[in-house]
C-alpha cells in the first residue's frame, strides 16, 4: 500500500474536523470545520482510490536517489498559474466593487471580506506557490542534490494548499484577525507554522546535502526569506484564543505596540516574501535564460546583507504622523531611504547580468518579461523610499497612491518575474522542446505591461488628487470638500484601474492557456521572432 | 577587498548563513519595537480610558469580522485639515485596550476614530442598511443583514477573560456580570446604573430601533457611538504628550 501513514493521518484529520464542527464554541468555527472536513474528506477518498495492492516486497517504481524530485515542482507550477488567475480575477472584482457598490453581495462577498481574499490570494497563494516551487527547483540544481526529506516536499506543497483553502474560506465566512496580510485566525496560523518549519527543513536539508562546495547566491535569498517569514509570522500572530474550539483570538499586543509589530510584519512580508524570495528567483532564472553569469559577485554579497539588515527597520513608515512615538517614525524613515541603495544594488546586478546579451530583449519575450520585472523592481524601490519621507507621506498616506505603489511592485516585479520563471520552467519540467507559443508570451508581456502602467498612472493621479482635496482650503479658511465629494471624484479612476487590472488578468489567462498547451505537448506553428536560426548568433 | 573574499567562509557553511541571517534580521525589530513596551512616555497619561463594555467589544468584533479597517482608519493625524474634519488628533492612549489595533491604512471612507456621538443611532442604522440612502456618493457595501442577525456570543465573559490575559484591566466583577451587561446595555427597560458605574460614559438603550431583540446591529452601533468619546480632553495637556 502506498502512503499508508499519510492516508491514515488524513482520515484522522477528517474525523477531528468533524468533532470540531460538532463541539464548536461558535457557529463560524463549526462552518469552518465543515469546510475542513470536506477538504480532508475528499483528499482521503482520493488517496484511498490510489492504493496499489502489489504484494509486499514486489519491486515498485522507486525514483532513483540521484534524480531530482521534480514532481512536486510540476504541481507547484500549475498551482502558481491557477492561484494567479484566481487572485487577479478577485482583484478585478474588488476593483469593480469600488466603482459600482451594487456589486457587493452581502454578507459573504462584501468588499471588507473580498479585499483580504484578493491580497492573500495574490501574495500568499500565487506568490507563495511560486516561491515554494522555484526554490525547490533552484536549490536542487544549484546544490546538485535531490530534495531533502522525501515526501516532506509533498507535505509542504499540500499543507500549503490547505492553508490557502482555510484562509480563503475563512475570509468569506468572516473569520479574520483584522491585521492586514495576517488575517487568518490562530488555528490556521498554527497550521502554517507547521508547514513552514517543514519547508525550512526541506530547503536547509537539501543545502546540507549539497555536492557543490559553495551555496549559490539565490539560495541565500531563499533561506533568508524562509527564516525571516517564520520569525515575523510567529511574533505578529501571538494571540490568546477565547476557546480552543472557537475562531476568536485577541492579539497579545495592543494599540501602539500592536501597530508597530503589525507593520514590522507587514512591511517585511513585502521585504522578505515579495523581495528577498523573488530576488532568489531573479538570481537563478535571469542568468539561466540569458546564459550569462551574475554580473557582480561582490555586489551580491553587499546588497544581500545590507538588504536583509535594513528592510526590518522600515516598518514604522506605515505609521507616519500616527500615535507612534516620533523617534520610531524617524528611525523608520531613515532606514527606508537608505534601503533604496541595496534595492538598487539588486536591480543593477539583475539588469547588468544581461551585459553582452541585451539583444535578447528584442528576440526573446521571456527575457523581456524578466527585464521588465527588474525595471519595475527598480521603480517601486525608488517610489517606496520617496513615499516614506514624512512630508510626502503626509499627502500619500491613506490614499490610492499607496495602492498604486503596491501594485507596481506586485504586478510589475513579482508578477513579471514569476511569469518569466514559469515560461522557463514548464518546457523543462515536462520535457518539451519549447513552449506552445512564444507569440502568446509576447502578447502576455504587452497586456501585462500596459495594464500595470495604466493601473499605476491612474492611481497616482487618484491618490494625489484625493490627498490634495482632503487638505484644500478656501480663502475664508474653510475646508473646500466634504469627504463624500472626494469619494465621488474617484469614480473615473476606479473604472480605469479596473480596466488596467482586466488587461493584466487577460495576460494571465493567455499564460494559463499557453502553459496548458505546452504541458499537453502541442507546439503552435508560428513565426518565432524570438529564436534566431541556428548558427546565426547576434554580434556582441 | 579582502573582507569580501572572506565571505566564502559563510558561503560554504549553511549553519553560519542561517544563524547570520537570523541575527541580522533580528536587530531592527528589537531596537524599534522592544522600547515601546518599557518607555513610559509611549502612552500618554489621560483621564477617561476604560475597557470596552461587553456589547461594545462584541460590536468591535463585528467591525473586525466585516473588515471595516480595510476602508476606514481610526487614526487622526495632527494636521489642520484632519483635526478640523475629524476632531482632536488620536492619542496612543485611546487604543491602549485595542487587541488588535484598528488604525487602518486606507481611507476609502472617512476616519472613524471620533465618529461616536456625531450621528444619531437611527442615522447609523439606516446608513449600514443602505449607505446611499443617507450619503448618495458612498461606495460602501450594504450591511442590512446585521439588523436581521441576532447577536450570537456564546459566553462573552470568556472574551473578557482572554482580554484580561493579554493585559486589559477587566475586574472580576466585570467578568462576573459580563453576560448580564451585554444584554442590559441595549435593553431600554434594564437598570443600567451598575453597568454605568463599571463602564462610565457607556451609551445605553436600544440602538437598532428594534427593542425586542438584541442584534449584531445593536452591538456595532454601540461600538461606533463610543469611538473617540472616552478621553477627557479638557484635562489633557498636549505638550506632555510630545515624544
Amino acid at each position: 500500500m502506498n502512503y499508508p501513514l499519510e492516508t491514515a493521518a488524513l482520515v484522522i484529520g477528517t474525523f477531528l474536523a468533524l468533532l470540531g464542527a460538532a463541539y464548536a464554541h461558535d457557529s463560524l468555527f463549526a462552518a469552518h470545520m465543515w469546510v475542513l472536513f470536506l477538504t480532508l474528506g475528499i483528499s482521503s477518498i482520493v488517496m484511498l482510490r490510489r492504493v496499489s495492492f502489489a504484494p509486499v516486497g514486489a519491486p515498485r517504481a522507486v525514483p532513483a536517489k540521484s534524480e531530482y524530485f521534480d514532481e512536486v515542482i510540476k504541481y507547484g507550477t500549475i498551482a502558481t498559474v491557477f492561484w494567479g488567475v484566481v487572485g487577479f480575477l478577485v482583484g478585478v472584482v474588488v476593483a469593480m466593487q469600488l466603482a459600482f457598490p451594487d456589486l457587493n453581495i452581502e454578507p459573504w462577498l462584501n468588499f471588507g471580506r473580498t479585499r483580504p481574499l484578493h491580497t492573500s490570494a495574490v501574495i500568499f497563494a500565487f506568490g507563495g506557490n511560486a516561491l515554494i516551487a522555484t526554490s525547490f527547483y533552484v536549490v536542487q540544481r544549484t546544490c546538485r542534490a535531490r530534495l531533502f526529506g522525501g515526501n516532506l516536499g509533498w507535505f509542504v506543497f499540500w499543507g500549503y494548499q490547505l492553508f490557502i483553502v482555510m484562509a480563503a474560506t475563512g475570509y468569506l465566512l468572516g473569520i479574520t484577525q483584522g491585521k492586514e496580510y495576517a488575517e487568518p485566525e490562530w488555528y490556521v496560523d498554527i497550521w502554517l507554522t507547521i508547514v513552514w518549519v517543514a519547508y525550512l527543513v526541506v530547503f536547509l536539508g537539501t543545502i546540507f546535502m549539497r555536492k557543490e562546495p559553495h551555496i549559490y547566491v539565490a539560495n541565500w535569498f531563499y533561506l533568508a526569506f524562509i527564516v525571516t517569514i517564520a520569525m515575523l509570522h510567529i511574533v505578529n500572530n501571538l494571540a490568546i484564543p477565547v476557546s480552543f474550539l472557537g475562531i476568536k483570538s485577541y492579539s497579545a499586543f495592543s494599540g501602539v505596540q500592536d501597530a508597530l509589530t503589525q507593520w514590522w510584519y507587514g512591511h517585511n512580508a513585502v521585504g522578505f516574501f515579495l523581495t528577498a524570495g523573488f530576488l532568489g528567483m531573479m538570481y537563478y532564472f535571469i542568468p539561466k535564460q540569458v546564459n550569462r553569469p551574475v554580473y557582480s559577485y561582490r555586489l551580491s554579497i553587499i546588497h544581500f546583507w545590507a538588504l536583509i539588515f535594513m528592510y526590518i527597520w522600515a516598518g514604522p513608515h506605515h505609521l507616519h504622523y500616527t500615535a507612534l512615538p516620533d523617534w520610531a517614525q524617524t528611525l523608520g524613515m531613515v532606514f527606508s531611504i537608505m534601503l533604496w541603495m541595496p534595492s538598487w544594488g539588486g536591480m543593477i546586478n539583475g539588469l547588468m547580468t544581461l551585459s553582452g546579451a541585451w539583444d535578447r530583449i528584442r528576440t526573446d519575450p521571456i527575457v523581456r518579461m524578466m527585464v521588465m520585472a527588474v525595471a519595475f523592481y527598480g521603480m517601486a524601490t525608488f517610489e517606496g523610499p520617496m513615499m516614506s519621507v514624512k512630508a510626502v507621506n503626509s499627502l500619500s498616506h491613506y490614499t490610492d497612491w499607496t495602492i498604486g505603489h503596491v501594485h507596481s511592485g506586485a504586478l510589475g516585479w513579482n508578477g513579471m518575474i514569476t511569469f518569466g520563471a514559469i515560461y522557463f520552467l514548464v518546457p523543462k519540467l515536462w520535457n518539451r522542446k519549447r513552449l506552445y507559443s512564444l507569440q502568446l508570451v509576447n502578447w502576455h508581456f504587452w497586456l501585462a505591461t500596459l495594464g500595470i502602467v495604466l493601473y499605476a498612472a491612474v492611481m497616482w493621479v487618484a491618490g494625489i488628487q484625493q490627498g490634495l482635496m482632503w487638505r484644500e482650503y478656501d480663502d475664508q479658511g474653510f475646508l473646500v470638500y466634504s469627504f463624500a465629494e472626494t469619494v465621488a471624484a474617484m469614480f473615473p479612476y476606479y473604472l480605469m484601474r479596473a480596466l488596467g487590472g482586466l488587461m493584466f488578468l487577460a495576460g494571465a489567462l493567455l499564460m494559463a492557456f499557453n502553459v496548458t498547451m505546452t504541458i499537453l505537448g502541442h507546439e503552435r506553428q508560428e513565426r518565432t521572432p524570438g529564436v534566431a536560426p541556428a548558427g546565426l548568433q547576434p554580434a556582441e | 577587498m579582502s573582507l569580501l573574499d572572506k565571505h566564502q567562509f559563510i558561503e560554504r557553511n549553511a549553519t553560519l548563513l542561517l544563524v547570520g541571517s537570523l541575527l541580522v534580521v533580528s536587530i531592527g525589530g528589537i531596537v524599534e519595537i522592544a522600547p515601546l513596551f518599557y518607555l513610559e512616555n509611549t502612552i500618554e497619561k489621560v483621564d477617561g480610558m476604560r475597557p470596552y463594555t461587553p456589547l461594545e467589544l462584541a460590536g468591535r468584533n463585528i467591525y473586525i469580522r466585516e473588515g471595516c479597517y480595510v476602508c476606514h482608519s481610526q487614526m487622526i493625524r495632527p494636521f489642520r485639515d484632519e483635526v478640523e474634519r475629524y476632531g482632536h488628533y488620536s492619542l496612543a492612549a485611546e487604543s491602549m485596550y485595542d487587541h488588535p489595533f484598528q488604525w487602518g491604512s486606507k481611507r476609502t471612507g472617512p476616519d472613524l476614530a471620533r465618529v461616536g456621538d456625531r450621528y444619531s443611532n437611527e442615522w447609523h442604522v439606516q446608513h449600514l442598511i443602505e449607505p446611499r440612502d443617507v450619503v448618495p456618493e458612498s461606495v460602501m457595501p450594504s450591511y442590512s443583514f446585521l439588523k436581521e442577525n441576532t447577536l450570537e456570543v456564546t459566553d462573552v465573559s470568556m472574551d473578557l477573560k482572554a482580554n484580561r490575559t493579554v493585559g486589559v484591566p477587566y475586574t472580576d466583577e466585570m467578568i462576573a456580570e459580563a453576560n448580564a451587561d451585554l444584554k442590559a446595555q441595549a435593553d431600554p427597560n434594564a437598570d443600567t446604573s451598575a453597568l454605568l458605574a463599571r463602564y462610565p460614559k457607556a451609551k445605553v438603550g436600544d440602538f437598532d430601533g428594534d427593542p425586542t431583540k438584541l442584534t449584531e446591529m445593536d452591538a456595532l452601533v454601540a461600538y461606533l457611538q463610543m469611538l473617540g468619546t472616552l478621553v477627557d480632553f479638557s484635562t489633557y495637556d498636549d505638550t506632555t504628550g510630545y515624544r
